[in-house]
């Protein structure tokens, strides 16, 4: 995809409030079952309770890669849509801590850029379920975002 | 503990984890020192359509996964250890069409946590794909489920 087509995709997925193109684009989203709503300036990300999505078979809770995978897709299409990137931005690195664990349940993703320089993004990452007061993890990543 | 108990082992921990049965993870190699798991290629984790690279979310289970599951070559009963955090660096992006191998040894356990550390790699191991990081919690005897689990993974009449 070129550059064109991917802020030509951001931009309509915006006008119409419909962001299901951006996510169905990438194959590791769909597998995990990704999806956003935008609230106001805010966008919320949301993974819907899967059984394919569980690792610990006994609580039940979801996988930690999933939560990871989740927060660090959950970033780069935050900076696809609100930081005009023209293609898609390369993980450095990814850190995360997980505060409570991750049950059967629908989890929700919010992220915070904190710097955006010319060549590295640092973005912050939360992950709630039942209230965003209580965040089932945290985590922070450095994307590249100069060149495809 | 001989390596091959903790291969069985190692094998039952990773069979009762639905997403890597889905991700058609594989235990590769079981040794004292250390944990080696493959994550076939599949077109349903790739992160970048153009170029057919695999998502780094799948390569996060992956070392989650390995990480977690390596605390079988140090304790010598199964344990239930939670992940506390997770760090990974990546060192350049996976090449497309290949499967990847995840490492990972505990290098220091005490009463409460273990800290573990590995890479991930494709054709050679000392040109890791990605480096991981990560403590677990031990949670002691009774922890939830515990009973249930640890008797389906044991295994061994132990």
């Amino acid at each position: 995809m070129t550059p064109l087509e991917l802020n030509a995709l951001v931009r309509q997925a915006h006008t119409d409030n419909n962001y299901d193109s951006l996510i169905s684009m990438i194959p590791y989203a769909r597998l995990i079952g990704i999806q956003c709503l935008r609230l106001g300036d805010d966008m919320v990300f949301r993974l819907p309770a899967s059984q394919d999505n569980i690792g610990n078979p006994i609580l039940p809770a979801i996988h930690g890669g999933v939560i990871a995978g989740f927060m660090e897709h959950s970033a780069m299409l935050h900076l696809v849509m609100f930081m005009e990137i023209p293609h898609l931005p390369k993980i450095i690195d990814f850190s995360i801590d997980y505060l409570r664990a991750g049950h059967y349940r629908d989890t929700y993703v919010q992220c915070q850029v904190w710097r955006q320089g010319r060549r590295v993004a640092n973005v912050a990452i939360t992950a709630w379920q039942t209230t965003q007061s209580e965040p089932i993890a945290t985590a922070r990543a450095h994307f590249k975002v100069d060149e495809p | 503990m001989s390596e091959q108990d903790m291969r069985a082992r190692a094998e039952r921990f990773l069979g009762a984890l639905r997403h890597c049965q889905v991700l058609g993870m594989r235990v590769h190699e079981v040794r004292a020192s250390g944990l080696t798991l493959l994550l076939p290629y599949s077109p349903h984790i790739v992160g970048n359509p153009e170029t057919g690279v695999i998502h780094g979310g799948a390569l996060s289970a992956l070392l989650d996964t390995t990480c977690g599951i390596s605390t079988v070559c140090v304790l010598p009963e199964f344990e239930i250890c939670p992940t506390l955090d997770l760090r990974i660096d990546h060192m350049h992006a996976a090449e497309p069409g290949k499967d990847v191998y995840g490492f990972a040894e505990c290098y220091r356990v005490t009463p409460n946590v273990i800290f573990t550390r590995g890479y991930a790699y494709q054709d050679d191991p000392a040109q890791p794909i990605a480096h991981v990081v990560g403590a677990f919690m031990r949670m002691g005897k009774g922890a939830q489920g515990d009973g249930l689990l640890k008797q389906q993974i044991q295994g061994g009449g132990q």
